[in-house]
């Protein structure tokens, strides 16, 4: 019995697994099929959110792409902004130099000249007693192209008058160490005549470049000047010009009436300290140069002069500033000694005046120098303090009238006075700003004809607007 | 006879293989140029930390070196207004004129703060294009690098490859720098500071320091009295943790504010050579946040 029912369910057993196995083959087909839509259903849902996805990516990096190249051009763009803005307050620089003094003398400064030399014509500043206006500069400078450079500097006198200072054109590209400069410039004698008078550490000038230049020499011409490939600094340069001015005289001649050559060198020593000597040689060739003077009786007379005119310069500047750094304290030593041997033919004239001996000429020959020496001391920020010695050597001039009995020697009171006229001054100084300086000066002045001492006192205020100053050495 | 023409050729050849001459007008762009073009370049620096490179001459000595140069490198935006202009014109180098590839101007790679909406100089001696002192931010190294970089490679073709490999040698090396910096000077945020001349504007704008004054009334202005005294006054109801100058600076009036106001006065090297620390563009990074957080710890 229980075999029986053993083998009944065996069979049914076997006969359900008969049974079933189609069944369960039938029912996981459609499960399958189910879940394979499932998965198509999910793949098809991931793709689209992957694609949405990938497209909100690629969006991002596109915008964080332009984002940044935004910002790229928006830097550019302000850099470029900046350097265009630079540019436009640089070209051309314009600056204009201000400048004004009270002054007190003890003699009257229209009488003055200096003792055994003759007349340079320059002017002397200050000019006149009490309140004035000295010479407002303007200066106008750029490049021309990448090729030149362009200065014009006009002074403008209290007199109301323009005068062209300098008006010059410079090679940029010239290279090999050669600068070359064409038009009206300050010549590159010494050390003070490349300086215009308003960054002169006194108010005037030493009285050698009043005797021997008539204030800094500017000619008309050409000048060549040649830097050396040496750590030691080298410059030669020469000039050809047309004579423009004392102690040249303007000749009606082709070529050139004037010529200089100077030699520069300097160097740092350490780090504190540094220097610049230079040497120089101006030759020119005056025709009826003329001045006024005066006959033993003060009866006016003509004197002119006609030959050569030989100019030797020998100059030094030396400057310290504790580990180069200028702005606290500093000093400043230069000195310049001029050697001039002039010869030719002098003419007296009092046909004016007197007509005592009427117009005569004769051989001249005059061997003249002078020197000056100064220091300028910055104490503390702001403040300078300095002393000046002036020193020249008249000479002794041989005037053939003279010699030959023509003409009395005391008619020519400027020449034979044989002195050595001589002033010692000294300045303090205060600059507010780079661009301000108000200056009070002393001096003590022993040049003059006939000996007498002027006392000068000068209170003078020197501003600069516009484009920024050079920092000449 | 061999020989001697191969001398010959030596001399001719010996130019062509010389070193870049460089002329940098600040010790910063001298070091910049010493890291990127190591053994290829020479370099003159034509002034050091010590001194403020607006006031210089142009002395002999810097037209003598300018003569030789290759390449000029300054910073420009009339920092250099008083004697480069003299020094590039009297030089008879054309290659240094400003319109050739041989003058490199620092600041016009960078975007400048502290552009004037208005130009008066009795606001001091504000420059046109912005603020100059672009070296004090390192971000303003990098992006003058990449420039110094592509004119060394313009200037001396023949070595262009080894000047890029440097160059970005360089470039990670200093990415990394600034990141340093930039952990180590955290602190330093909102640090309110009176410096002494708007000469670390970038610095502060870097670190996110906050300037509370200078002691220059006007920039250019030395010091004064008068304007010292209202610092104080300024200084005691809004406290400063610093006093900063740079090396260069005069000391005296730090000192003296530095005194009354009970505040440390800090020198910052403010460029290369201006700290023992300082001796390349790394350690005048490292030492001004050094010097900075140590103004922090004071407190």
């Amino acid at each position: 019995m229980l075999s029986y029912a053993l083998a009944r369910a065996a069979l049914v057993g076997s006969a359900l697994c008969v049974l079933a196995a189609p069944l369960a083959v039938a029912a996981s087909d459609s499960e399958l099929a189910e879940i394979r839509n499932e998965i198509n259903k999910v793949r098809e849902a991931y793709q689209t959110r992957i694609e949405a996805l990938e497209k909100r990516l690629n969006d991002a990096e596109a915008k964080a792409q332009s984002a940044q190249k935004t910002a790229a051009q928006a830097e550019a763009a302000a850099v470029g902004v900046q350097s265009r803005r630079s540019q436009n307050s640089g070209n051309p620089a314009i600056s204009l130099i201000l400048q004004g003094t009270y002054a007190n003398f003890s003699e009257d400064p229209e009488t003055r000249s200096i003792a055994g030399f003759v007349p340079g014509g320059g002017e002397f500043f200050p000019g006149s007693r009490g309140f004035s206006l000295a010479e407002s500069e303007l200066n106008i400078a750029a490049s021309v192209d990448p090729y030149f450079r362009g200065l014009f500097t006009a002074a403008l006198t209290p007199e109301d008058e323009i005068e062209i200072e300098e008006a010059w054109i410079q090679s940029l590209s010239l290279g090999a160490g050669f600068t070359a400069k064409a038009g009206r410039f300050f010549s590159g004698i010494g050390y003070l005549n490349e300086i215009h008078q308003h960054a002169f550490d006194f108010v005037d000038f030493p009285l050698a470049y009043q005797a021997f230049l008539g204030g800094n020499y500017s000619d008309d011409g050409v000048q060549l000047r040649w830097l050396a490939p040496t750590d030691l600094f080298i410059e030669v340069g020469t000039e050809a010009g047309r004579g423009r001015a004392f102690p040249a005289s303007d000749r009606n001649k082709n070529g050139a009436a004037s010529g200089a050559v100077f030699v520069h060198v300097g160097d740092d020593l350490g780090i504190s300290h540094s220097y610049r000597a230079g040497l120089s040689y101006l030759h020119t060739a005056p025709r009826e140069r003329s001045f006024d003077d005066t006959d033993s009786l003060g009866n006016p007379v003509v004197n002119a002069f006609r030959g050569n005119s030989r100019l030797w310069l020998a100059d030094l500047v030396y400057k310290y500033a504790p580990d180069g750094n200028a702005q606290v304290k500093n000093f400043k030593l230069q000195g310049e000694y001029f050697w001039r041997h002039e010869s030719g033919e002098l003419g007296f004239d009092d046909s004016a005046g007197s007509a005592q001996f009427g117009a005569l000429r004769d051989a001249y020959a005059a061997r003249q120098s002078g020197w000056y020496v100064q220091g300028v001391y910055q104490f503390m920020p702001r403040w300078r303090a300095g002393v000046r010695y002036d020193r020249l050597d008249s000479g002794n001039a041989v005037i053939g009238l003279v010699q030959n009995g023509a003409v009395p020697g005391d008619n020519f009171p400027l020449l034979v006075t044989g002195k050595n006229p001589q002033r010692a001054s000294a300045m303090l100084d205060f600059s507010p700003s780079e661009f301000s300086r108000l200056r009070l000066q002393y001096a003590r002045d022993e040049s003059r004809p006939d000996g007498v001492t002027d006392d000068q006192i000068i209170l003078q205020y020197i501003m600069s607007l516009g484009a920024h100053g050079a920092h000449r050495f | 006879m061999n020989k001697f023409l191969f001398a010959l050729l030596l001399l001719y050849v010996a130019p062509v293989q010389a070193k870049l001459n460089i002329f940098a007008c600040e010790p910063e762009w001298g070091a910049l140029a010493q890291e990127l073009g190591a053994d290829r370049v020479d370099i003159y620096t034509a002034t050091t930390a010590l001194q403020n490179p607006h006031y210089i001459e142009a002395r002999p000595s810097l037209l003598a070196k300018a003569r030789r140069a290759d390449l000029v490198i300054c910073t420009g935006a009339e920092l250099e207004a008083g004697w480069l202009p003299i020094v590039l014109t009297q030089s008879g180098n054309a290659k240094i004129q400003a319109s050739s590839p041989g003058f490199f101007e620092a600041s016009s790679f960078v975007v400048k703060l502290e552009v004037p909406q208005s130009l008066d100089r009795a606001q001091g001696d504000v420059h046109a294009a912005g603020n100059p002192h672009v070296h004090l931010d390192p971000h303003n190294i990098a992006k003058i690098a990449t420039k110094l970089t592509e004119r060394f490679a313009q200037l001396d073709a023949a070595n262009a490859g080894a000047y890029q490999a440097q160059g970005g040698a360089f470039q990670e090396k200093w990415r990394d720098a600034i990141a340093g910096w930039e952990a180590r000077a955290a602190p330093l945020k909102g640090l309110p500071i009176v410096t002494y001349h708007k000469d670390m504007s970038y610095l502060i704008n870097w670190l996110g320091l906050i300037e509370l004054a200078n002691l220059e009334p006007k920039p250019g202005v030395p010091p004064t009295t008068g304007h010292l005294t209202d610092l104080l006054e300024q200084l005691e109801k809004k406290p400063a943790k610093a006093i900063v100058r740079s090396a260069y600076n005069n000391p005296k009036p730090a000192q003296w504010l530095a005194e009354r106001a009970r505040v440390p006065a800090i020198v910052l090297p403010f460029t290369v050579g201006g700290s023992e620390q300082a001796r390349n563009l790394y350690g005048l990074f490292d030492d001004s946040v050094a010097r900075l957080l140590s103004a922090t710890n004071a407190q």
